[in-house]
């Protein structure tokens, strides 16, 4: 039983009153909603986001200076050992179901996932999992790096490590009953209208993140098992004073951490994909060369997983199979971007927040997709491996695309979240500042790792200082300027002017229906007659719906 | 007169691609070459880079343009053109960078192999070194002739002759300083080598993992407890450069650095010779081995960055290691 | 008063798609706002749980592939395998155990062939036979532990040994429990017919995982 609006029957009279289904309370509770679990899991994300980005905002400041005077080391270990877990699996992973949640059943025309109950459970593991961790703080962080490596893990500490593997097991559990739902409910419950080439790309996207998911992360469980048992148990797993082998562990651990990056990346490619051609008012170039690639960069991921460990315990043969795997993937994510912008070339670009960030999103996913191949090459990442470098690139590649990717998919799908639209002057600052502070963050780390300056310290040599402060000062214009989608998101939530069923004029099916949806998405569910992206051939009324920033109740077609 | 588009595209190629041969060459972003290593790994950055800053003007160019150029006119609520794709062009957009990565694998396989990368997998290297933890497993040779190799940079192809037998310098990492056991019986938390001869590192991890990182020299070996790792560098620029620990240790991580000097070849001789003559007069400490991390101060971590290391009596726990390492020694000796 | 009439005409005619509903759910001039997942706005959808424990079983392999590959990659570095001093491992009482185990694979089927006639019956001896099988697994597993020489912590190899089969065992035990409470819910006359008996196939598709993931348990650890 959930808290929500009894079941109403309503004469001819009674008027369909938009925003009135749902309590804010029901957003609290244990919905079995798609939507209002999409929206929870975005919402918690962001929570975590926030918490993330303050551990990064006082590792920078710490950084400013080459001494550890803000923090001592091993608090700083425990900050950058909590940045990376709680920015990876409490906020890419959780935002990226969130959307896929909120998005899939509507795309495809389906009043629901396939297992809304699992699909609750699966969100409701969330909290505790980030709960668990970020307490940790408190007692004993965990202070190994978010890869935990052994043996240095199972020696900084059995309460923060024991709750570092808690968390993750929690988390990735949420995280495949997630995948469940997605890759059943895409194959199974699309409109019969529907086939798989007439899906909207991201759809495509939550496939090849789904198999990914699913593959990969039961593998990051035994890994951790194991890990457990040797921090708990006293068995030698990855301990070579009993025997073990600290490597098996980077292999099993990066067998899912290396898919991981793609599981934070394809759900943002698949909705870039939607708000490019949305708002050039053009079909997506190369829909099937998109959709393809999707999966096929979904099956290369799982045979790159040793480019983690170029200097690590790998013989030449392995370094230079994984070396030829890597480069290939470059392929299939070049085609992406390279359609990306065929898909702008001659169309009729909107300066919206959304476009802004999508833009933004390739501008910066191609800087970190550059970096990310001259690390393919073995001979080069064996210099750079551990340094500022790779820092810069993943970087560029998760802020780049993944957050810059999660702010597009806000502004565009706010107005059939909320009801609302957000504003776009405010939205566009919240651009500039981001891609600004971003920029001036992450290209000095480039030139850091180059000339020497490796990972994972709170002191460094004082020639890398002046790079330093220049990177803090971007960390600080980031921390800023995360206010204004704050402000823009949460006042627009109340007080924004009220938004059509398609402000944007879009094709997809969640845009032909209410703004918020009713809570069975369609009164009937629908029938295709054009494809997702037909643009240019006269589907859509070439005007402004006329109730874009009107206030007051949505005018009936008669 | 409008300037065909054509022409002008064919100007923007041109200038794209002088600006980044012009760059890959001239970048400045990477520190000295001081190895035969490093001379290998520029050339190929540089080539990476020249194909990273043509294709970064190239699509960052094409974007911009876009944004500007096909930015929707105020009013206008139609659609663009109905343009679903170009085989032609995807194809083409598709094969040149499968071909462009395929070449650099090739060109990284032959930088990979000229700095001996696929050295350690000829099993004629010489009898194994007993790890100094006791081990289950031997990760390199056993009776049987096993998969895996040891993990690291070989020799150089054709750089080690009958008459100019490699230096091999055992390397200790430990939380958090380097020790280095020389021939000789020389032990130093310094590294010195002579210019221009092949130098074997032997890396052993005596707690958690470390890593072995010459920046100006472009190699890097993960130490693993354990297991022996191996890295053969050639100095070909004399001078004092950082050896960092390049993987997660603890907290002092950031304070595990230590020094490597390339002396001429008579330098070198001088070296050796004083520090055996000490050796000889009985001072048995370590030399130029850092205090342990909790008795530094601020001051005293960043002083290495400054200036070179002086020198420290080795705390009591180190004292017996440094028996260890004399014991490692004499078996390394015996072959 | 504005009202939207029940055809659903979105608020600016779009002619992108057409609505078309299966069933005529809904009477003329009305709007139900329904309950989640209430019938009254809800087509007939099949029944995709099946296919559901199917990805799941999938994921779960995973699973124990991972463990397998840690234990494949630790006895091919080895100099020495089992490690010097461990005593070799019974194979008599496990190989007795693993086939009633792979017996049990064959009893749980003659429960769903059952339950395909409407014999609830059936399922029900077919199920406690099928629980007996493997609580005298587990006991047989349980007895071998107390007869081993070597500890948790003993080597590599022990490790591995309790581990692997203990995390196996578990799946066992949940697999048993599952099997209680289908057996459970067999007491409501008519839970499980010809046309509904998505609870036993499930279980019976676990069932025969757990089997499989046990025989190649068997040949990594015992016969290789």
């Amino acid at each position: 039983m959930t808290a929500i609006a009894e079941p109403k029957t309503l004469s001819s009279e009674t008027p369909l009153i938009l925003g009135n289904e749902r309590k804010w309370t029901d957003y609290f509770g244990f919905s079995t909603d798609h939507k209002v679990i999409g929206i929870q899991y975005l919402v918690t994300a962001f929570f975590f986001y926030l918490i993330g980005g303050s551990l990064a905002t006082v590792m920078r400041t710490e950084l400013a200076t080459p001494a550890p005077d803000i923090v001592t080391p091993d608090v700083y270990n425990g900050l950058l050992t909590l940045h990376g877990t709680v920015m990876l699996f409490l906020w890419i992973v959780p935002a990226g179901a969130g959307l896929a949640n909120y998005l899939i059943p509507l795309m495809i025309g389906a009043r629901d996932m396939a297992f809304p109950r699992l699909n609750a459970i699966a969100f409701w593991l969330i909290p505790p999992s980030g709960l668990l961790l970020v307490s940790s703080f408190f007692f004993e962080p965990p202070q190994a790096g978010w890869t935990s490596y052994p043996p240095l893990s199972l020696t900084t500490g059995m309460l923060g490590e024991g709750i570092w593997i808690m968390s993750l097991l929690i988390g990735g559990t949420a995280s495949i009953l997630g995948g469940i739902n997605f890759l059943v409910t895409i194959l199974k419950m699309r409109v019969p209208s529907m086939s798989l080439t007439d899906m909207p790309l991201f759809c495509w996207a939550m496939i090849a993140t789904s198999l990914l998911i699913l593959i990969s992360t039961p593998v990051l469980a035994g890994a951790l098992i194991l890990l457990a048992f040797d921090l708990f148990a006293g068995t030698a797993f990855f301990n070579p004073t009993g025997g073990g082998n600290p490597v098996v562990y980077q292999h099993m651990f990066w067998f899912y951490s290396h898919p991981a990056v793609y599981i934070f990346v394809l759900p943002l490619f698949g909705a870039i994909s939607e708000v490019v051609s949305v708002h050039a008012r053009k079909p997506i170039f190369g829909y099937r060369a998109i959709a393809y690639s999707s999966i096929v960069i979904s099956f290369l991921g799982l045979i790159v997983w040793a480019h983690h460990m170029f200097t690590s315990g790998t013989p030449p043969w392995l370094r230079m199979f994984f070396m030829i795997t890597t480069m290939v993937i470059a392929v299939p994510t070049g085609i992406k971007v390279f359609g990306w912008v065929a898909t702008l070339w001659r169309g009729k670009i909107a300066y919206t927040s959304a476009m802004l960030f999508a833009m933004g999103f390739i501008a910066l996913f191609l800087i970190g997709g550059i970096s990310g191949v001259m690390l393919a090459a073995v001979p080069f990442d064996i210099h750079v491996h551990d340094t500022y470098f790779v820092v810069a690139h993943f970087h560029y590649v998760l802020f780049g695309a993944s957050v810059f990717g999660v702010f597009m998919a806000v502004y565009h799908w706010f107005p059939k979240m909320t009801g609302r639209m957000m504003n776009e002057t405010w939205g566009r600052i919240h651009f500039a500042l981001t891609f600004a502070g971003m920029n001036l963050t992450f290209m000095p780390m480039h030139e850091l790792g180059l000339m020497g300056m490796n990972r994972r310290i709170a002191l460094y040599d004082p020639q890398f200082t002046d790079l330093n402060v220049l990177a803090t000062i971007g960390s600080y214009l980031m921390a800023v300027s995360t206010i204004p989608f704050l402000i823009n998101a949460i006042w627009s939530w109340r007080y924004g002017p009220k938004a059509p069923a398609n402000p944007w004029r879009a094709l997809t099916l969640e845009w032909q229906t209410l703004s918020p949806p009713a809570i069975e998405n369609f009164e009937e569910l629908p029938v295709l007659k054009t494809g997702p992206y037909d643009y240019g051939l006269g589907y859509i009324a070439e005007e402004d719906p006329e109730e874009l920033y009107a206030h007051g109740t949505p005018i009936p077609a008669t | 007169m409008k300037i065909p588009s054509s022409i002008l595209t064919l100007l923007v190629g041109i200038f794209i691609t002088l600006a980044s041969l012009w760059y890959g060459q001239n970048h400045g972003l990477l520190p000295v070459a001081a190895s035969s290593e490093a001379e290998l790994v520029d050339g190929l950055f540089n080539t990476m880079m020249t194909i990273g800053f043509g294709l970064f003007l190239l699509v960052e160019g094409a974007l911009i343009y876009a944004a500007i150029a096909f930015r929707r006119k105020e009013g206008d609520m139609s659609d663009g053109e109905h343009l679903e794709g170009n085989i032609p062009l995807e194809i083409v957009w598709t094969a040149i960078p499968a071909v462009v990565v395929l070449g650099i694998s090739i060109y990284s396989f032959d930088v990979y192999s000229r700095m001996g990368g696929l050295e350690l997998m000829n099993h004629d290297m010489g009898a194994m070194k007993a790890p100094s933890v006791e081990v289950a497993y031997a990760p390199s040779y056993d009776a049987d002739g096993n998969l895996i190799s040891e993990a690291g940079l070989g020799i150089m192809p054709g750089m080690a002759t009958e008459e100019n037998p490699v230096l091999s310098i055992e390397v200790k990492g430990l939380q958090y300083a380097f020790i280095f056991n020389y021939p000789n019986g020389i032990v130093d938390g310094e590294l010195h080598v002579p210019i221009n001869e092949p130098v074997e590192l032997n890396l052993n991890a005596q707690d958690v993992l470390h890593a072995f990182w010459l920046p100006e020299f472009r190699v890097k070996q993960d130490m693993i407890p354990g297991q022996e790792t191996k890295l053969v560098i050639n100095p070909i620029l004399e001078g004092t450069y950082p050896v960092v620990c390049a993987e997660l240790c603890g907290p002092y991580h950031g304070g595990m650095r230590t020094q490597l000097i390339v002396h001429s070849k008579e330098d070198y001789e001088a070296w050796v010779d004083s520090r055996v003559t000490a050796m000889n007069a009985g001072d048995t400490t370590i030399a130029n081995l850092p205090k342990a991390p909790a008795d530094r101060t601020e001051a005293e971590y960043l002083a290495p960055f400054v200036e070179p290391l002086q020198l420290a009596v080795a705390p009591d726990s180190l004292a017996s290691l440094h028996e260890h390492s004399l014991h490692g020694h004499s078996t390394h000796l015996a072959q | 008063m504005q009202t939207l009439d029940a055809s659903f005409a979105p608020l600016r005619p779009l002619r992108n798609y057409t609505m078309q509903s299966s069933i005529d759910t809904t009477a003329e001039g009305t709007i139900n706002i329904a309950q989640e997942g209430a019938a009254s706005h809800h087509e007939e959808h099949p029944d995709h749980r099946l296919f559901g424990v199917l990805v799941f079983l999938c994921a779960e392999s995973m699973l124990f592939m991972g463990l397998f590959i840690a234990y494949i990659t630790f006895r091919l570095i080895a100099t020495e395998w089992p490690p010097t001093g461990t005593p070799s491992l019974e194979i008599l009482l496990p190989g007795i155990n693993s086939l009633i185990l792979i017996s049990s694979s064959f009893v749980i089927h003659k429960a769903d062939t059952a339950v395909k006639k409407n014999d609830v019956d059936g399922v029900r001896t077919w199920f406690s036979l099928t629980i007996g099988m493997g609580v005298v697994f587990l006991l047989g597993q349980l007895y071998e532990y107390s007869n081993l020489e070597f500890g948790l912590r003993d080597n590599l190899f022990a490790s591995t040994f309790y581990v692997l089969t203990g995390f196996h065992g578990l799946h066992v035990l949940l697999g048993i429990l599952m099997m209680f409470a289908v057996l459970w819910r067999a007491r409501k006359p008519g839970h499980y017919s010809t046309e509904n008996h998505f609870g036993i196939e499930a279980v019976e598709l676990y069932w025969h995982f757990v089997d499989v993931i046990w025989i190649i348990l068997f040949i990594l650890l015992y016969l290789w």
